[in-house]
């Protein structure tokens, strides 16, 4: 299990992960409630999180530990194209300013505390609800095995070999998001992402110092893309509009997910919320900065054995040694605030949206606490095993299809915030069309999430997810017409007669 | 009115060709970086305008 292991790098490691473990079991005291056996508790640690602990806790669960490895992996590998993270993360904010707050307020109001309940109380349909709960839960599972491999990859640079260092972490953080709820993760953000920051901003203004400056990367990262032959700096034509369009569709699929949603209803306010939408783009400006070390990966000359290897390749070369060591640390940290969160999430969507209404509809508030506990402890071994048996490319192209699904929920829990005009039953179908639609679609490309649509200019590939949105609310529109005018052509017959 | 200033960083980050370049250079960074950088800052100051506005209308 242990070989080629950096003492110095391997002690900072460790002592920030005890560190880390001591501070999730304590959370269960922080700003402690009457009880914690409440949803409300667990679940959502109060409703009462202000401005800076939304901050941390929803950029430490927006921007994964995947996200520090997978992006300035992809800019290593395909250079441009891998940045349309960049506009992504930018424009989702205005999206979040305008919806969330008053997402937020229905949900207050109402006590509701998943999508499945603000589609329940928008529609009154049994139906709907299941659709959207089930769709968030599904789209989840594979988003925590992917924390895990961002796990995986820096345990793996510190010299740890074997399953036993990620099963070992893994149960930690099971054992306490079971006992402190959302306040575990809250509470670790804090921890987890000022780690991250000061790993970024060392690397940034470092590493850059060691290869020559900023321009010198762009022009080593250049000639590599030149001389392999594929990708480059700037975007070929080709990729133009997958590159917006994966952008917006990313975007709006954002905020849908469970474990965002949990970080918006946990905040104490619209103008809690407001205030992060201004705030929280301080971390795009980190992920920005961070896909350059893909660049830098090239400008130092790496010879990887995988791109993932990008980042702690770099740091492992850059960096002194119990620097590295923070910097995994950094990152595997970094992975266990957001999978507390899915999890919590998922939890709260099975109990509420599931157990309480097909299972036992007189459960009482300590019987939810009781039931999503379990099932957050459920959904982590899950996610696990899925990890330790499947081959990693399961959960990667699961979690791309559970991008397209999730955006299929967008118009059941946002339409009805501004219009009164939908039926469940449109919806649902639509709901139902899009996603199976989707992945149809992304299936018969070989997983990949570009589809090619022909409008008479050539073909242009397009965001699937964006496509499936596209037909979903068509399929909303025109049954909730049809639905509309069979009622009204009974009246005028029944008049007539 | 003043909410519509929300659209402006999806109008200027959706028209990709329009940054799809290289000059001008700016520290080094291609046009193609440091103009989608600077998105991020001037989102966050277009949600602060329109922020305050509505504050003032409540």
């Amino acid at each position: 299990m242990l070989t080629n292991v950096d003492s110095a790098a391997f002690a900072v490691f460790l002592a920030l992960f005890i560190l880390v473990t001591g501070m999730g079991f304590v959370a269960s005291r922080w700003r402690k409630p009457e009880t914690l056996a409440h949803l409300d508790e667990w679940g959502l640690g109060g409703r009462k999180f202000g401005t800076w602990i939304t901050w941390f806790l929803v950029g430490g669960d927006f921007y994964t530990a995947y996200t520090v490895i997978a992006v300035p992996a992809l800019v290593y590998a395909v250079g441009a194209y891998g940045f349309f993270a960049l506009p992504y993360t930018i424009i989702v904010y205005p999206f979040v300013f305008a919806v969330m707050p008053v997402l937020w307020k229905v949900a207050k109001e109402r006590g509701y505390v998943t999508a499945g309940d603000v589609v329940r109380g928008a529609y009154g349909s049994r139906g709907l609800e299941l659709a959207v709960a089930a769709t968030g839960v599904l789209a989840t599972m594979p988003y925590i095995a992917l924390q895990l491999i961002g796990m995986e990859v820096a345990i793996k640079a510190l010299g740890l070999h074997g399953e036993v260092p990620l099963v070992l972490a893994f149960l930690v953080l099971a054992l306490y998001t079971y006992s402190s709820g959302l306040r575990a993760p809250a509470l670790i953000a804090f921890v987890k992402d000022i780690m991250i920051y000061i790993v970024v901003i060392a690397a940034i203004a470092i590493v850059p110092s060691r290869l020559g400056g900023y321009g010198a990367i762009f022009t080593a990262a250049d000639a590599a893309f030149a001389a392999k032959g594929s990708g480059g700096i700037l975007l070929s034509p080709a990729q133009i509009v997958p590159y917006a369009s994966l952008a917006l569709g990313s975007a709006l699929a954002a905020f849908m997910y469970p474990h965002t949603l949990t970080g918006i209803f946990a905040s104490s306010g619209g103008n809690t919320i407001r205030k992060n939408a201004m705030l929280l783009p301080a971390y795009t400006l980190l992920l920005g900065l961070l896909a350059l070390l893909g660049y830098m990966g090239h400008a130092a000359g790496l010879k990887l054995a995988s791109n993932n290897d990008v980042v702690p390749e770099l740091f492992k070369m850059l960096f002194p040694s119990w620097f590295a060591g923070f910097a995994f640390a950094a990152i595997a940290i970094g992975a266990l605030v957001p999978a507390a969160v899915m999890s919590i999430g998922a939890a709260n969507l099975f109990t509420r949206n599931f157990w309480k209404v097909w299972v036992d509809p007189k459960v009482t508030p300590a019987g939810e606490a009781k039931v999503a506990k379990i099932t957050s402890m459920l959904v982590k071994v899950g996610a696990l095993l899925a990890i330790l048996l499947m081959p990693t490319q399961f959960a990667l192209d699961l979690q791309l299809l559970g991008g397209l699904w999730i955006l299929q929920t967008l118009p059941a829990l946002v339409f009805g915030l501004y219009l009164n005009w939908f039926s469940s039953k449109a919806l649902l179908a639509g709901w139902a069309v899009g996603l199976a639609g989707g992945s149809w679609l992304a299936w018969s490309d070989g997983l990949k999430p570009l589809h090619s649509v022909d409008f008479g200019m050539g073909k242009v590939a397009i965001y699937t997810g964006l496509l499936a949105l596209a037909l979903n609310i068509v399929v909303a529109v025109a049954v909730n017409l049809v639905l509309k005018r069979v009622p009204q052509e009974r009246l005028s017959r029944e008049a007539a007669e | 009115m003043i909410r519509l200033l929300l659209l402006l960083p999806f109008i200027g980050l959706m028209i990709v060709p329009f940054y799809n370049i290289r000059e001008p250079h700016l520290f080094g960074f291609p046009f193609f970086y440091w103009y989608q950088l600077a998105w991020v800052p001037l989102t966050s100051l277009l949600t602060y305008i329109v922020y305050r506005s509505a504050r003032r209308a409540d």
